[in-house]
């Protein structure tokens, strides 16, 4: 067809005109938050293998105030993170037991369970093996 | 008699006449079971011939008149004009597309996108069907009629970003329209219809923003058929990968 | 003046139901033939969508296609050819399981077979359905079917103007792409006009915006009959304003129906004594055109509201209770409350009689064909005729699939036969392209508006083709209408564009309604008789001896439409009387 069209263009900060939008960059952004702990774990480990001087004195760092803070926020991102990923989750996961569908509130309410219980999990991993 | 009026900020482009659309306004009498639409039509007799747009059931079946209506896309049909009281209401093309003139998008890529997807039962023997009917359950139906009630309306394209972003992807309707199919007790078609939605412009493509389901007036949750389409494509990668002997 | 050339064998004016089945069967007919399909709108947007009740076709063991035949033609008042009715019956239930096996979500029962449901008019239920979408689905899944066969080419959003007929033979059309406002001349060596009905010759219409008559002026144009246009069914309850219908369940779930004065005034007329709980054929669920015609009555007495949109009465179910409303309306909850802002809970319902369906249209045989030679039609722009006088509730889904077929492979057989045509479609084509541009594009100073146009051609099919009609009502409506003929020569546009101009294609629809509504007027004066849906005050009962027959419409350049008559054709069922139970 060669009559003139009007092409409209997606600028580079579209998201900024809708919630929703917003909402799903954020929850996008979040993989940020997830990489940059990821490094420090990194940094972590390898201080281990350094002898432990620097462990001590790399875990000495991680009290500090700022520290904390970046591991709250961290914390915060994944807790958005789960909380927006598993109330999607029944679309992606359609359960039928027998002729009937499982609604999509049990499917999500699984999720939460299964995250509650394996957070349970290493909170006793954590408290009974590195508490002695 | 006085009557309450509001507002309609209008989305105008003519071809001939301008290279950047304006954005033009009208009065229209506001009255509580005048639906955006009709704005519209009473602009077309009474103000403006030259207005151009889409329409035809005023009954949302159709699915026709879809525009951006205060940056959301919907179905002017179905959108009271009371609901935006006292105005002014913006009145835009669907996001997304190119526009023809006025509020009518250019749709022929998604009439292409929707034949790529085989939208038809598949069968492997190529035989039509038994003597009678095939059999299928009420449970068997309930498995894919939610996707089979898309009215192609083309809201959910002018909500995804990916689509915005990306127009080779073939997007949430067509891609509903494909799982409605596979997930059919009489199709067998659903390898075929894999080979073609596994590649760079099909579902991987989709990055689960879910405001295509958002938007959906006949709530067929294209986002969802995605995802598990999604779900299907990772186990098939799996099995191949770990059984490379086992024919799909 | 640019002309664009394209081609094809077989080409189809419209793409709702019967236009695809019809594109389908071509194709599989004969493989070779290339096969067009043009619409003015996109295919899944055609008024074959809005359908919500059902399709019949005998399917069950206790049912029989001579009941089906019975009640078809009963229902049609005996003016049904009782050749054409056999036919489609036996062919109804093949069509059907076609259209499953292609995928049409047909609603089951528990054991997987199609279900099926009762409906009004029906001795035993044989309506297929797809919930209460069923023309929906029917549709999408026709349309996505269509797509598989690549030699079915499609021309979406292409307007007709003309029929181009030369040498006796209809040999293609010319169309405006809408998105460019270029002008084609399509080749074919037979066309099939698939383009529905014409509710919006009227005002109140359950009928969408794009059913305009098109393909009826197109082959009234072309000296093609249109046939037993004076039947136009009613349906009782329409919105006013919108004409979304109401289904008949509102009132066999306990819905009354009120006037100004809050009265069940259905009582006055010969329908039994109000009940607390719905009695069958009784009051509120008495026979449609009959609750049609108590309308009209109160409304001379003066018992109708006034409205925005004109007269109306009350269909009031709120004492049914939200609970019932929830669990056995929901559908008419959500049509009330998503389009028209009413809440059925708490208020009470606006309704009138509403235009449903053109029982009448261009006249065919049984296969289709049109006495234009390569010219076909099928679906509501056609009439065979199965419906007579009346249409059976839940026939039109079916005939779509039955005539849309039959129509397709007749077309094809008759493209296969004809070698290269020798027509002169150029000269004629750049003649009507000639006249596009002088009469639309090029036309400034035009005086008179369409929607001026529209409304009086309204008023006056309203006031002289609606329920009741009689000699004096119609005199007048057919001179207004010949009067709105001559002004509509003088329309304006505003619009000079040649991208998407809808006001330009409005305007020829208008000249297309009245060339219609001319043919309904002039049919409608001509029928001395009152049978199914033609009901005159001055000529009360049915007369066989006289009018046992179809009307013909003929056009005529500079008078009124010659009015012909065709004999019923009679197999098995000597006209009976059409009793409403009671």
């Amino acid at each position: 067809m060669d009559s003139k069209k009007y092409k409209p263009q997606m600028g580079i900060f579209w998201w900024t005109d809708r919630w929703s939008s917003i909402k799903f960059i954020l929850r996008e952004l979040t993989s940020v938050a997830v990489a940059v702990y990821s490094i420090i774990f990194l940094f972590y480990v390898s201080s281990i293998l350094q002898g432990k001087k620097t462990f001590e004195e790399f875990s000495e760092s991680l009290k500090s105030p700022a520290f904390i803070a970046l591991h709250c926020f961290i914390l915060l991102c994944l807790v958005f993170h789960s909380i927006t990923w598993f109330n999607l989750a029944p679309q992606a996961m359609v359960i039928k037991l027998g002729e009937k569908k499982v609604p999509g509130i049990v499917v999500a309410l699984m999720n939460y369970a299964g995250w509650f219980f394996i957070s349970l999990a290493i909170l006793w991993l954590v408290t009974n093996l590195l508490g002695t | 008699m006085s009557q309450e009026k509001i507002t309609l900020e209008v989305f105008r482009f003519r071809p001939e006449q301008e290279d950047n659309p304006v954005f033009q306004s009208y009065e229209v009498p506001l009255r509580k079971d005048w639906v955006v639409l009709d704005a519209l039509n009473y602009i077309k007799d009474y103000l403006d011939g030259t207005l151009s747009y889409r329409w035809s059931c005023r009954m949302g079946v159709c699915g026709s008149c879809g525009m951006m209506v205060n940056g959301t896309p919907v179905l002017t049909c179905a959108t009271f004009l009371q609901k935006f009281a006292p105005g002014p209401i913006r009145v835009e093309p669907l996001s997304n597309f190119p526009v023809v003139r006025d509020l009518v998008i250019e749709m022929t890529d998604f009439m292409e996108k929707l034949k790529k997807v085989k939208p038809w039962i598949i069968r492997k023997d190529n035989q039509e069907g038994p003597e009678g009917e095939f059999i299928q359950t009420p449970s068997q139906l309930a498995d894919y009629k939610q996707y089979s009630m898309c009215i192609n309306c083309m809201l959910c394209y002018s909500a995804c970003p990916v689509y915005g972003l990306e127009p080779g992807f073939t997007g949430p309707a067509a891609i509903a329209l494909a799982q409605r199919y596979n997930m059919d007790n009489r199709d067998e078609g659903q390898e075929q219809r894999m080979e073609l939605l596994s590649t760079d412009d099909g579902i991987w493509q989709c990055t689960f923003v879910g405001e295509c389901s958002e938007v959906c007036p006949k709530n067929v949750d294209p986002a969802g058929a995605i995802q598990r389409y999604k779900v299907a494509g990772a186990t098939d990668w799996w099995k191949s990968f770990l059984m490379p002997w086992a024919k799909p | 003046m640019v002309h664009f050339k394209s081609e094809c064998d077989v080409l189809i004016i419209g793409a709702g139901g019967a236009g695809l089945r019809a594109a389908i069967a071509a194709a599989e007919a004969n493989p070779k033939l290339k096969i067009g399909v043009i619409s003015k709108v996109y295919p899944m947007r055609s008024h074959t969508v809005s359908a919500e009740g059902g399709a019949a076709a005998v399917i069950k063991s206790n049912d029989s296609t001579d009941y089906h035949a019975y009640d078809t033609i009963s229902g049609g008042d005996w003016m049904s050819d009782q050749d054409a009715v056999e036919f489609f019956v036996n062919e109804a239930p093949k069509e059907m399981l076609r259209l499953e096996h292609w995928g049409c979500p047909w609603s089951r029962q528990d054991n997987g077979t199609v279900a099926v449901r009762p409906f009004g008019g029906m001795k035993i239920e044989r309506t297929w359905f797809a919930a209460d979408k069923t023309g929906f689905h029917m549709l999408h899944t026709l349309f996505q079917h269509t797509l598989k066969y690549d030699q079915i080419q499609r021309y979406d959003e292409f307007f007709v103007t003309k029929l181009i007929v030369d040498n006796g033979q209809c040999c293609g059309a010319v169309a405006i792409e809408l998105a460019t406002g270029k002008i084609f001349s399509i080749a074919a060596k037979a066309v099939i006009i698939c383009t529905g009905g014409c509710g919006k010759i009227f005002p109140y219409t359950t009928n969408a915006n794009i059913k305009t008559g098109d393909g009826m002026a197109l082959a009234y144009r072309a000296g093609v009959a249109l046939k037993d246009m004076e039947f136009v069914q009613y349906h009782p309850t329409g919105l006013p304003f919108t004409g979304i219908l109401i289904t008949e369940a509102t009132r066999s779930e306990g819905g009354y129906m009120l006037n100004k004065d809050g009265y069940r005034y259905l009582q006055d007329y010969d329908l039994g004594k109000p009940q607390p709980k719905p009695v069958l054929r009784s009051m509120e669920l008495g026979p449609r055109d009959r609750l049609s015609q108590a309308f009209v009555k109160e409304q001379e007495k003066g018992r109708t509201l006034k409205g925005a949109y004109g007269d109306f009465v009350y269909l009031d179910i709120r004492h049914l209770g939200e609970k019932t409303i929830n669990a056995k309306l929901p559908f008419v909850r959500e049509l009330c409350l998503k389009y028209e802002n009413i809440d059925p809970i708490k208020e009470m319902i606006p309704v009138r009689p509403v235009v449903h369906y053109m029982m009448g249209g261009i006249h065919t045989d049984i296969d289709g064909a049109t006495s234009l030679a390569g010219l076909y039609a099928a679906g509501e722009t056609a009439c065979v005729s199965i419906n007579g006088a009346n249409r059976l509730g839940s026939n039109s889904l079916t005939e779509l699939l039955v005539f849309g077929s039959r129509a397709g492979k007749s077309a094809a057989e008759f493209a296969s036969r004809i070698n290269s045509s020798n027509f002169s479609i150029d000269s004629i084509a750049n003649d009507e392209i000639k006249k596009l541009e002088n009469f639309f594009v090029r036309r400034i100073n035009g005086s008179e508006k369409i929607v001026e146009i529209r409304k009086e051609m309204h008023k006056s099919m309203e006031e002289g083709a609606g329920i009741y009609r009689s000699e004096k009502k119609k005199k007048k409506s057919q001179s207004a209408i010949a009067s709105l003929q001559q002004r509509v020569q003088n329309i304006s546009i505003s619009d000079h564009s040649a991208t998407f101009n809808t006001e330009l294609i409005s305007a020829i629809e208008l000249s297309y309604m009245l060339d219609v509504a001319e043919a309904v007027v002039q049919s409608a004066l001509q029928r001395k008789e009152s049978r199914g849906s033609h009901q005159r005050t001055d000529y009360p009962k049915r007369d066989d001896q006289k009018f046992l027959s179809h009307s013909l419409a003929y056009r005529k350049d500079l008078s009124l439409p010659e009015i012909k008559y065709a004999p019923v054709t009679i197999t098995k069922w000597p006209p009976g009387e059409r009793v409403y139970g009671r």
